[in-house]
């Protein structure tokens, strides 16, 4: 019995060090007020003075930034903007992957270990690096617009990079292995006699696909989407180095809110918030996991 | 054996006017360099239960593959009910498969999985409800309808895997080692179970296995094949009573097998050869309808079950020889027992154990004879 409260114990301890304990100093941190200090904000806990101290410090916390937060509409905005960036280039990783996935599913099996390891093989340059390198693709003089001025397809270059086709290129780039890992597992251990069957019974190919492989490979598939989802809503990178003026994420207006305006209890705010949109997918997410485990019994 | 009465024998194969439901003509199947099916000509028949039966790899799958449009034959004709099905594709065929895997789609119910192919003929809805009633009661399964593949025991995945296989009515059921994942006792009920269902539908069945004593069974004709050719095709009596060759003799059941010299001998008898298997042994004796040169080398094989165990010489055995009993196999309600000639040979021979074992006559080392007559067993080319 102590063995095991002792095991579990472990990852808990784990978690209240690094999720919840940061979490609770960043809430700590946007129920305080601005202020032109060190720390910029108000007011800090000074324990020194025992009672009177905790007593004061309490007092000064309010939901003040939280309310800024719903008067300005930018907020708002952006995090709707981060959404629907966000499940854009979910849904696009989706179309590119799931026929990478299959295609590594059906090859020989001699071949499936040498593309997997293409696919992971990205994760070894620096994300930055790789990052940077599509702002050489997509530019105005990138090689993307040069050999599209090359064949004759276009006459002037096209105005990719800045734009938010080139967040959603980035977004699909960076995120498409996280997609593809999880519908190759399911689809790799499909038995294939179950579209053989499937034909047997009438199905044409195509149907056969929808019928039999698409529903046995849904879970891989709501696993890729969240995996892609999730991490996506946060994105700060991209959109800052892809994006144009008119991108509009969540990410970036925190980055703005702590290094631009050095409002800390807003930007902390911010991030409170989108780490309470973000609890919605990761508790769908695990569900599925666990609806999965169930099924496979 | 599907026959429906003791009185009219079903054996559509021996009536000439009967038109065969598939027929193979000098069907081959080549995988690269490998030969998988070598100039195969065969006829099934309407109501047939056949089995195709022999080892891992000797193209009895590659057959029920290509009946089924998973393979096409790179050279001959396969005809299903006169029409040449080559260019058919798997799904437009009359032709359903029980897979050796069920390939149960594991995220359908029951009730589901047997309506999948009637579903994709869209069919109205009560029919498609009405048919998988049906079947659900053909197989026992009216309580687990509602349950998904992986809820249910093996023995009722076997069930599924037939209802869905025979809801569309097809022409021909391909059955692939059907009863393969299964313990021996449900297999043995299963299989009465699957020649019941086959009566009750009339739908003609070929199944694939390796299990001698399934395609004894269940079969009206047995197919034995090797290194993709058929070695021969007959009802399971004649297949192990006068097997055609020492191949087939020794795949099917228990044998002995002795090699000599044949010689003939019409004057003691229609079709009597006499065949020199040892020195200072009397030749054996034996009736056959082959024809044998004088001095052909040729194998006699006899079932263990045909050889009689005495402790003194029988006075009236065409074939008669001393042994010594070397091994005794008890299996209950038989005993194997192992005799050594004086030449060397060990034959077996088999009695039904109709006394308690304290009671047996015989014990090891014991000096016995062994006796057949002359038409117990068969004399092979090889």
């Amino acid at each position: 019995m102590l063995r095991r409260a002792a095991l579990i114990a472990v990852p808990y301890a784990w978690l209240l060090a690094l999720f919840l304990i940061p979490f609770l100093i960043v809430l700590k941190i946007a129920l305080s007020d601005y202020a032109l200090s060190i720390p910029p904000y108000a007011p800090t806990l000074d324990l020194s003075e025992g009672w009177e101290g905790l007593r004061t410090f309490f007092a000064g916390l309010d939901f003040e930034t939280f309310r800024f937060l719903t008067t300005d509409d930018l907020y708002w905005k952006a995090y709707l903007s981060s959404v629907w960036i966000a499940a854009v280039s979910t849904a696009l990783a989706l179309a590119v992957g799931y026929p990478i996935a299959y295609g590594m599913a059906r090859a020989a099996p001699e071949w499936r270990p040498t593309l997997l390891m293409l696919v992971i093989l990205p994760f070894w340059t620096s994300f930055l690096i790789r990052v940077y390198a599509w702002i050489g693709i997509l530019s105005s003089e990138g090689y993307l617009n040069q050999i599209l001025i090359g064949l004759g397809l276009i006459d002037a270059p096209l105005a990719i990079l800045n734009t938010n086709v080139a967040v959603h290129i980035g977004i699909v780039y960076t995120y498409l292995p996280f997609m593809i890992l999880p519908i190759y597992a399911t689809l790799e251990k499909m038995d294939e006699s179950l579209l053989e069957a499937a034909e047997d019974l009438g199905c044409s190919r195509v149907s056969a696909f929808w019928r039999v492989t698409v529903p046995l490979s849904k879970s891989g598939i709501i696993a890729g989407c969240f995996l892609v989802f999730i991490p996506a809503i946060g994105e700060f990178v991209i959109p800052s180095l892809l994006g144009g003026s008119e991108t509009l994420m969540i990410g970036k207006v925190l980055w703005e809110e702590f290094f631009n305006n050095r409002d800390w209890p807003v930007a902390s705010a911010v991030a409170t918030v989108l780490l309470l949109i973000l609890v919605i997918p990761i508790v769908l997410f695990q569900r599925n996991e666990q609806k999965q485990r169930e099924a496979e019994g | 054996m599907a026959q429906p009465s003791p009185q009219q024998v079903f054996a559509p194969w021996e009536d000439p006017s009967e038109t065969p439901l598939i027929e193979f003509r000098g069907v081959t199947k080549r995988f690269g360099d490998f030969t998988a099916i070598d100039d195969i000509s065969l006829s099934i028949f309407r109501r047939e239960f056949f089995a195709l039966l022999g080892p891992s790899g000797c193209g009895k799958t590659t057959l029920m593959r290509m009946l089924a449009g998973f393979e096409t034959p790179s050279e001959g004709d396969i005809l299903l009910d006169r029409q040449d099905i080559a260019p058919v594709p798997p799904n437009k065929r009359a032709v359903n498969m029980m897979f050796q895997s069920y390939a149960l789609f594991p995220h359908l119910s029951v009730w589901e999985n047997i309506a999948f192919g009637l579903k994709r003929d869209r069919l109205p809805k009560d029919e498609i409800a009405a048919r998988v009633t049906e079947m659900l009661r053909l197989t026992r399964l009216e309580k687990f309808a509602r349950r998904k593949p992986h809820q249910i025991s093996g023995g009722q995945r076997q069930r599924v895997a037939l209802a869905r296989s025979l809801a569309k009515a097809p022409k021909l059921l391909l059955l692939d080692e059907p009863l393969g994942a299964l313990d021996k006792k449900l297999r043995q009920d299963t299989q009465f179970e699957l020649m019941d269902i086959q009566e009750k539908t009339g739908t003609t069945f070929v199944i694939v296995t390796h299990d001698q004593e399934e395609a004894m069974t269940v079969a009206s004709r047995v197919a034995v094949m090797d290194e993709g050719r058929l070695v021969q095709v007959a009802t399971p009596d004649v297949i192990y009573e006068t097997p055609a060759s020492v191949y087939v003799a020794d795949f099917i059941g228990d044998v002995n097998l002795l090699e000599g010299r044949a010689t003939p001998v019409p004057e003691a008898g229609e079709g009597r050869v006499d065949l020199a298997w040892a020195e200072g042994q009397p030749p054996i004796r034996a009736t056959t309808d082959r024809a044998f040169d004088k001095g052909q080398q040729a194998w006699f094989a006899i079932r263990p079950e045909k050889v009689t165990i005495t402790p003194g010489r029988p006075d009236e055995a065409a074939n008669a020889v001393k042994g010594r009993i070397l091994d005794i196999a008890y299996l209950g309600n038989i005993s194997t027992y192992h005799v050594e000639l004086p030449t060397g040979h060990v034959v077996k021979a088999q009695t039904a154990n109709t006394r308690r074992i304290a009671r047996r006559a015989f014990t090891w080392e014991d000096e016995v004879w062994l006796s057949w007559t002359a038409t117990a067993g068969v004399l092979l080319e090889g």
